[in-house]
């Protein structure tokens, strides 16, 4: 099962729904590794909206599992990414000449569905235009407050950071224009006393 | 000019001092010998002479020094100060309040010339003098805000307003307790207090946002928030945590009385007339413990806040390890005896320490 | 700090005006241009700010809200643009017939409850009728600062469409007018469509058109926060009742043409209010016991708030009954 119950938490941190179709001049899916099965999910409920959509799709290790079932969906334009990353210019693409009207069905990790939740804001789509369901990896998008660096797919907590090395304590708070927790020294008041990792709600 | 300017520092060898004078106008949180959180909004229309809610943005002895410690953190790390693109006209909103503000309430430094949009500013205390042509931004160095809040003492949040919330889009933070303007730029207001412990379950922010929603144009609202300081730093920022926070490991029993420091934010909130945004300007008055157990009142009070406040408060106003270290020292100055309601020191009429 | 907040004074600080002129625009709408009597700038304001403007009606106090039509940059003067509704309790029929050039009224510092959303990459403006007024002010912003915007103004007839003529004459590409008596309708759907990314709409008209409006956009899948609307409820005249008022143990007589809250403050409780429209929630009053039925006119409350019976909105709705005590 690729569902994961969040346990309750502070303001800033996102709640994720369940996919609905709503009414639209357009339709924008944007899924990775099982987020697959939350479109599937909604091809089952409404199949003409997902036949009118495009479909954006990052298997992220999931391989061929779920690429052949979205194109089944019969999705008006379907495409396959290998990343996130890889899939940047094509979005962008897309959101400069979209409309008023489109919505915006997101599916998977929370680091997918953040960064392409703030590439769509900055391209000026009402954020209530914006659907949001988790599927899968519970790993976080980071950001270490000290050096700006993200580290992507925190599972851990503490975790290193990618980029400056020090030890970094996740924190519920979330900042949606940067698509990340905040990481912040976990040994500031006692430099060296570091706690051993823990997998994150464990 | 009338008012002295020290010459002191806010990190390294921490030479800031705090006058008699400002003392005794030091604005002194607690008005009961308890705390707990509450909407505390009271209209910001003057208050007594000499105090630091008499002008709508106050000036002290620290100006001077202050503005070179925001100069230094804004040279390190330029993300303190940001304004998302719709928030330009905001700025200016905010830099004709502080002009026309700081202009009328201190005309002996300030000095504002007006003949249409052809703006002259003089700043006697920094030595500027700068023409520019108001709602330009090409006539001045730095964006709108930028250049005003580089000369004005406290923090700034520049608040957007719709959907019936407020969203932080711009401001200028080097003097925050804790929190990063970086991470928090485009937040609401419900978010970007998230963090904030019992005050959401308390409904708190429900009220104070229904509250900040309606401050209207010539009705400025204000309340205090505090928190602890070891060692008087402006900058306790989080980018700087790794820096700062094991100076809080350093406090001894000889010490304390000069290291640790009551930090008090006098918060103000203004609606800009042309933007229909709120400023939300956040002034940080440091004050050392030795100083305020001169205020027998204050030290009889403050002893009894610290030693009656809730774990998970003192906790995440960062000092629940201090806080025996701290109580050894402030029990030194609570004789028992009752405290005058109010924030005021009441020196003529409050008794002196009885032990 | 005190213990104890101060009281604001409702609804804020006032400006002593003087009329510098009364400019008639057709039958029905005038404009009314106010200086100050020491020749002082205003306060600037932001477009689609109100003012509650007050006047002595016979003895009869009342404040009115307007929109602010005048340019938000030219701090000479303030300028509102009246309907009169023969119909009304009177506040526009006194303004168009007892006021003249040179008299002295009082109005309140701006409160916008109508705001641009300043991060839109385009405004689309729908105007019904009178509902023209604020978007005199965002055009003259927009234009000063190169912002993208279009204007769809729907009215009864040429006669009656005030201030079309100068707009079409000077933004002729990006205003377009619909006059009902020459069967011309507003095309929604049509404009609405291929609108880019960012783009806001703006409605101000009667209550039809804003209802129109907000159920179109969102079956265009347009969501709610990207679509504004004011709609200023003018209080309705209607049968007289009695009030008493618990907090104060005063009670009030409400006349036909005055409403609950204007008796309220005739009687000398103060009471808080923002836009006299029935829309900003400010004075929202509890109901302690109402034998009788209350006749709520306001967009603020919730359906299951006026179902209840516990709550008003004095400054438009009405009581019908033997008895109502308000927590005032």
């Amino acid at each position: 099962m690729s569902r994961f119950q969040f346990p309750e938490s502070i303001a800033s941190r996102p709640v994720y729904g369940t996919l609905e179709p709503r009414p639209g001049k357009a339709h924008l899916m944007i899924a990775d590794a099982e987020g697959a099965e939350a479109l599937l999910d909604l091809a089952v409920r409404d199949p003409a909206l997902v036949r009118a959509a495009h479909i954006i799709y990052i298997p992220k290790g999931t391989g061929e599992s779920y690429v052949p079932r979205l194109e089944m969906c019969g999705p008006a334009q379907f495409h396959v990414a290998p990343s996130y990353e890889a899939s940047v210019p094509r979005l962008r693409r897309v959101l400069t000449d979209a409309h008023m009207g489109l919505q915006l069905y997101l599916a998977g990790t929370e680091g997918l569905m953040g960064q392409a939740m703030s590439e769509a804001i900055e391209h000026g789509l009402p954020q209530r235009s914006i659907q949001r369901e988790h599927r899968g990896s519970v790993a976080r998008r980071m950001q270490c407050v000290h050096c700006k660096g993200i580290t992507e797919d925190v599972t851990t907590d503490p975790f290193v950071c990618a980029h400056c090395g020090l030890h970094l304590f996740v924190r519920d708070h979330y900042s949606r224009r940067l698509a990340a927790f905040q990481g912040v020294r976990v040994d500031a008041e006692d430099p060296g006393n570091v706690p051993d990792p823990v997998e994150l709600y464990q | 000019m009338t008012m002295q300017f020290n010459t002191e520092t806010f990190r390294d060898d921490y030479s800031f001092r705090n006058s008699d004078w400002a003392i005794r106008r030091f604005p002194f949180p607690f008005h009961e010998d308890s705390y707990m959180y509450s909407v505390n909004m009271e209209q910001h229309r003057g208050g007594p002479e000499g105090s630091v809610y008499e002008k709508r943005f106050d000036v002290d002895e620290h100006y001077v020094s202050e503005m070179h410690d925001r100069a230094l953190v804004l040279a390190e790390d330029p993300l303190r100060c940001q304004s998302l693109p719709h928030m330009t006209l905001a700025g200016w909103d905010l830099l004709e309040l502080i002009m026309v503000s700081k202009s009328e309430d201190y005309p002996d430094l300030f000095e504002l010339h007006r003949d249409g949009n052809q703006w002259r500013w003089i700043n006697k205390p920094l030595g500027i003098d700068d023409t520019f042509t108001f709602l330009d931004e090409t006539t001045l160095p730095y964006g709108p805000m930028e250049y005003i809040t580089r000369q004005t003492q406290g923090d700034f949040a520049v608040l957007d307003q719709r959907e019936e919330n407020l969203w932080m889009d711009a401001g200028m933070v080097t003097t925050q307790a804790d929190w990063s303007l970086d991470f928090d730029i485009g937040m609401n207001f419900f978010e970007w207090h998230a963090p904030v412990p019992r005050a959401h379950e308390m409904g708190i922010f429900k009220r104070a946002l229904k509250f900040l929603l309606n401050v209207q144009q010539g009705s400025p609202a204000r309340r205090l928030n505090w928190t602890m300081t070891v060692n008087p730093r402006l900058d306790t920022s989080p980018e700087n945590y790794h820096k700062w926070g094991v100076e809080k490991t350093t406090l001894t029993p000889e010490n304390i009385g000069a290291k640790q420091h009551l930090r008090v934010e006098l918060q103000t909130f203004f609606r800009l007339p042309r933007s229909n945004a709120l400023v939300f300007p956040i002034r940080c008055y440091l004050i050392a413990f030795q100083d305020i157990v001169t205020v027998p009142k204050w030290g009889r009070r403050l002893h009894r806040v610290v030693r009656d406040l809730p774990e998970d408060l003192a906790d995440y106003k960062g000092f629940i390890a201090n806080r025996p270290l701290m109580l050894d020292y402030l029990s030194q100055y609570d004789d028992g005896l009752p405290t005058s309601p109010g924030v005021w020191p009441d020196l003529e009429t409050e008794p002196p320490l009885q032990k | 700090m005190s213990a104890a907040p101060q009281k604001a004074k409702a609804g804020g600080g006032t400006i002593d005006v003087v009329v510098r002129a009364i400019v008639p625009l057709n039958d029905l709408v005038t404009r009314f241009e106010f200086e100050r009597p020491d020749g002082a700038p205003f306060p600037p304001f932001s477009p689609g700010a109100h003012t509650i403007v007050e006047m002595n009606d016979d003895g009869r106090p009342r404040k009115n809200p307007y929109s602010l039509m005048s340019d938000p940059s030219d701090t000479s003067h303030y300028a509102i643009s009246v309907r009169r509704d023969d119909e009304g309790r009177g506040g526009s029929r006194f303004l168009h017939t007892a006021v003249s050039v040179g008299d002295r009224l009082s109005v309140s510092y701006p409160v916008n409850l109508f705001p641009l959303d300043l991060r839109a990459r385009k405004h689309v403006f729908l105007a019904g009728g009178i509902g023209i007024t604020p978007f005199l002010s965002m055009i003259a912003q927009l234009e000063r600062q190169g912002g993208r915007w279009e204007l769809h103004y729907a009215c009864r007839s040429e006669s009656l469409a005030s201030y079309a003529d100068d707009l079409t004459g000077r933004h002729a590409n990006k205003v377009h007018v619909y006059y009902s008596d020459r069967k011309e309708a507003l095309p929604l759907e049509d404009l609405l469509d291929g609108q880019p990314l960012g783009t806001h709409v703006y409605v101000c008209g009667p209550k039809g058109m804003i209802d129109w409006v907000k159920t179109t956009a969102a079956d265009h899948g347009w969501p709610g926060d990207a679509v504004h609307a004011e709609e200023f409820l003018a209080p309705q005249p209607g049968d007289p009742f009695d009030v008493h008022l618990a907090r104060s143990g005063i009670d009030v007589h409400v006349e036909p043409h005055e409403s609950l809250l204007e008796a309220i403050e005739r009687a000398g409780v103060d009471a808080p209010f923002l836009c006299r429209g029935g829309a900003c929630g400010q004075c929202e009053t509890d109901v302690i016991e109402a034998d009788g039925e209350l006749i709520h006119a306001d967009h603020w409350l919730e359906d299951d708030q006026k179902a209840s019976g516990k709550k008003i909105m004095p400054c438009v709705s009405r009581f019908a009954g033997k008895k109502l005590v308000l927590d005032r």
